[in-house]
């Protein structure tokens, strides 16, 4: 029964954390180690579809932007309502049912979403699939910045409050071991193999196409978790936080990180979400020392700090 | 009854007729080769027969289904397999996750057991994997079953690849010029090693191939095709002897 | 029906601009494989030497207000981006693929200079630290410390994003995150063509475009190093055999896309007089659409992507919705890639079985 041990342990550690965390270190701190848990999720279901699967999607923005809008709308709307139905169970329990609620939701409707965009886009390759999916996650962008009831541009104010330090890092937890899991499984040897040689993968019965589209609506889905857990954290949203930007700072994320690997995607999110953060007493130049960094991180170690699987093509090969 | 057969088969692409109104019947257990000069279309067919491409006239049938047009996962399903002309290992993963990987047709477990790790699914991975070094084991790469695929040598390589084939419990074996790249006695080797795949495994194997040696020595019937069209069937003797095979390799002198 | 065509005229123009920016992502696609993100910014980067050139009382008392003071500003601004271009190529994207020395001085240079700015504002500290970030960077390059010759496609997408969020920020602080205004170097006119109205300034952006891309084609396909240009984009390995020097065709694909870009970053001026650092961001974007849209890798594709996206974009602000203006790219971006991914003048890649 090593795995209930396990569940029951982590749970136990992450409540006491979470009793204590924001007292010892105080709320700017905070903030920032929430911000790098839901960049874990999303760290780590990007690096699924990208970095085990194989498939170059820079549309991730898409689906976290899809999760976030859809619980924040359904709890801000529904929320006396919901509370009526489960209005025997005490306050807090009431609180811990509708986060459930929204960000199952959420997961749901960013991997509808997924599959949506995956379906027409996962037949195309490399580049053309990185475009395509840059396109969808403005396109899906731009759709929510026309939707009044979600504050559109000026943004989606008064969001109720239910995510935490334990929510985020229970969530984050469940990602990792779902799709560490999930790799090392028959369904890991397919995505893998597709990334591999998708030919041969087809030959040997694996219907890449079905895998790929798998793949993709997993990832969109921890996506949508995560953007639910944010929307609830920050109580405000704005479509400007899902920009193309952010899919790119989420690819940096796992390549810097190491691409292909769970550890590399963790380790990714932890160190980028940290460095510009501390960046910012560099004020003015916080974005330009960050790119350099980043270039000559690229330049001198293009594997990444984990370094184990890489999407190594050569440049010049069409 | 045929296990695999092709029926006035057509493909072209723009103007060019690559194939022309082709027929091909394997009975169960025949080492079949398809040989022909140059550019005479045996890719063409053997794409055609794997689903790579779709003909535009003609049937192709696997054990009495339809599979022309079908997406080259679903014919692997119904029992045809095959290796490729330049090695198609999956190149990250190990020699026995090669093969582990083509035996994931068979599972009958989930995705959701295999998130949560359930017994049954634990079970089932341990019962594959065991099936897998043991087919290593019969082509002797066992001993190197944790190693990258990629670090085989050549012949080692060639031959992890149709251990993979075989992992997805074929009907019917297509091996795509399996002597390329080779030397004598490593064809030789290759021969003993296609009879000893049809008679264990109780396949039928359709081999593409240039190396005359190795044709002559292994297949049973021959086919020979040039220009898409066939121009003589069957056994070695037979075609060795045939004029019109002879002209058509050395144009005719 | 006058509304019409007037909206085509507008679209035209625009469109033409669009088209020379799309030049320098499909010319570079076509060389090295790599979508160059920064490709926007060395655009604003033209906009902005134009701006400062335009404001030069030298210039300004010398040319006045004049065609030739348009062309003078103009050619000054190409010059400048087809320098910046050269040098993103040999410090940012070389190094991943040949030898190239003082890669890591050049950009530790550029991270003394930030530094010694944000210690002491003001000339002296900041080329003190870049003085310190070189040597230590040379210093370096002598203890070993090389690039990896990797030739990863990946990465250098992550450099291209990198630099453009450099040029980006960099601009920001260089240039003052707050909008500046182009002045007007050249008299404007309006005239009445069969009822519509068309602007001088129109009439300049798309004679400057066709001037240029006539140009940029008489390079391509009638010069040997248009040639050279050619062959590389074909088969790089291929090329160096034929002992092509690789490395300086696609040293100088870069300048003239960076030209092109400044270019047309100095005609939307003319149209928009506005300019601010991130200027760059939404036209790239949409460029690359239109390259896309045309085929990346054809500059023939470049140009008519160009176009027909500008038409496309005016006809949707004029009898659409104009919240949905920045989503019109997109959205014909995601349709051609899913109908014809290789655009209107592309042809299907083919891999063999």
């Amino acid at each position: 029964m090593k795995k209930g041990i396990f569940w029951i342990l982590a749970l136990a550690i992450l409540a006491l954390l979470q009793s204590g965390l924001q007292g010892y270190i105080g709320a700017y701190y905070y903030q920032i180690v929430i911000f790098v848990g839901i960049n874990i999720i999303l760290a780590v279901s990007l690096n699924l579809i990208n970095g085990t699967t194989g498939q170059f999607s820079i549309g991730h923005a898409g689906f976290y932007a899809v999760g976030a809008y859809t619980s924040a709308s359904l709890l801000y709307y529904g929320e006396p309502t919901f509370r009526g139905w489960i209005s025997f169970l005490p306050h807090s329990a009431q609180d811990v049912v509708l986060l459930l609620f929204g960000l199952l939701a959420a997961a749901l409707a960013a991997g509808f979403a997924g599959l949506l965009v995956g379906i027409p886009s996962l037949r195309l390759r490399g580049d053309y699939l990185a475009i395509v999916t840059l396109g969808f996650g403005e396109i899906i962008r731009v759709l929510i910045l026309n939707i009044n009831a979600v504050g559109a541009a000026r943004g989606f104010l008064g969001i109720p409050e239910f995510s935490n330090f334990f929510w985020v890092y229970l969530f984050a937890l469940i990602t990792v071991v779902v799709v560490h899991n999930l790799v090392n499984s028959s369904y890991g040897r397919a995505f893998i193999s597709i990334r591999d040689d998708e030919i041969a993968a087809e030959a040997m019965g694996i219907d890449t196409t079905r895998f790929k589209v798998m793949s993709f609506v997993i990832s969109s889905m921890f996506a949508g978790i995560a953007g639910g857990l944010f929307a609830h954290f920050t109580a405000f949203l704005s479509p400007n936080t899902f920009q193309f930007t952010t899919s790119f700072y989420l690819i940096i994320m796992i390549v810097v990180g190491g691409m292909g690997s769970i550890e590399g995607a963790i380790l990714g999110a932890i160190l980028i979400t940290v460095i510009l953060e501390a960046f910012r007493e560099f004020g003015a130049f916080r974005f330009v020392n960050f790119a350099v960094l980043l270039v000559l991180v690229m330049l001198f170690r293009p594997q990444g700090i984990v370094g184990s699987w890489s999407l190594f093509r050569k440049a010049g090969a069409r | 009854m045929s296990i695999l057969s092709i029926r006035q088969c057509t493909k072209r692409f723009g103007g060019l007729v690559a194939v022309k109104d082709l027929n091909m019947a394997l009975n169960p257990g025949d080492l079949y080769g398809l040989i022909g000069p140059n550019g005479a279309g045996k890719t063409t067919v053997f794409n055609l027969i794997t689903g790579v491409y779709t003909p535009d006239e003609g049937a192709i049938e696997l054990d009495g289904r339809a599979i022309q047009g079908r997406k080259p996962s679903t014919i692997a399903k119904q029992g045809m397999s095959r290796t490729f002309q330049n090695i198609r290992l999956f190149k990250s993963m190990t020699v026995l996750e090669n093969v582990l990987a083509s035996s994931h047709m068979h599972r009958k477990q989930g995705m959701f057991d295999a998130i949560v790790r359930t017994r049954p699914l634990k079970n089932e991975e341990a019962e594959i994997r065991t099936a897998g070094m043991e087919l290593l084991k019969i082509f002797g790469l066992d001993k190197r079953a944790h190693e990258l695929a990629s670090n085989l040598p050549y012949g080692s390589q060639r031959r992890l690849e149709i251990v993979r084939a075989l992992a997805t419990k074929p009907k019917v074996l297509l091996l795509d010029e399996p002597a390329a790249g080779m030397n004598p006695q490593e064809a030789i080797d290759l021969m003993h090693l296609i009879q000893f795949c049809r008679d264990k495994f109780h396949l039928t194997i359709l081999l593409v191939e240039h190396n005359m040696k190795v044709v002559m020595g292994v297949c049973e019937k021959i086919q020979v095709i040039d220009y898409g069209e066939t121009i003589a069937l069957g056994s070695p003797k037979e075609i060795r002897d045939d004029p019109r095979v002879i002209e058509a390799y050395l144009g005719g002198a | 029906m006058a509304t019409f065509l007037q909206q085509i005229i507008n679209g035209i123009a625009q469109g033409s601009a669009y088209a020379l920016i799309a030049l320098g992502y499909t010319m570079v696609y076509g060389v090295l494989r790599l979508i160059n993100f920064a490709h926007s910014d060395v655009y604003m980067f033209g906009a902005f030497m134009g701006y400062y050139t335009a404001n030069n009382p030298w210039i300004k008392s010398t040319f006045g207000q004049s065609l030739t003071a348009a062309a003078v500003v103009m050619l000054i601004a190409m010059v400048l981006s087809a320098g910046l271009g050269i040098l993103i190529e040999r410090f940012a994207y070389r190094p991943n693929r040949s030898e190239t020395r003082f890669t890591l001085a050049f950009w530790l240079g550029i991270l003394g200079a930030a530094a010694g700015q944000l210690m002491s504002p003001g000339f002296f500290a900041l080329t003190l630290g870049a003085a310190i970030g070189i040597a230590i960077g040379v210093v370096g390059e002598i203890a070993g410390l090389r690039p990896v010759r990797q030739d990863s496609r990946l990465s250098l997408l992550i450099i291209a994003i990198g630099v453009s969020l450099f040029l980006e920020n960099g601009g920001q602080v260089a240039f003052g995150a707050d909008p500046k205004f182009f002045p007007e170097i050249i008299q404007t006119a309006q005239w009445n063509v069969v009822g519509l109205k068309v602007d001088s300034q129109q009439v300049i952006v798309l004679g400057v475009s066709i001037i240029l891309m006539v140009l940029l084609n008489l390079l391509v396909h009638y010069t040997r190093t248009g040639k050279a240009m050619r062959a590389v984009s074909y088969n790089l390995d291929a090329a160096k055999l034929m002992g092509i020097n690789t490395d300086r065709i696609i040293a100088l694909t870069f300048a003239v896309g960076s030209a092109l870009a400044a270019a047309g970053g100095i005609l939307v001026t003319l149209l928009y007089p506005k300019i601010e650092p991130l200027m760059g961001v939404m036209p790239g974007l949409k460029a690359f659409a239109a390259a896309v849209l045309g085929g990346i890798g054809n500059m023939t594709g470049a140009m008519l992507g160009g176009l027909i996206l500008g038409i496309a974009e005016v006809m949707a602000v004029g009898y659409g919705q104009s919240t949905y203006r920045d989503a019109i790219a997109f959205i014909i971006l995601v349709l051609i890639l899913l109908v014809k991914p290789d655009g209107i003048m592309g042809k299907g890649p083919t891999e063999k079985v």
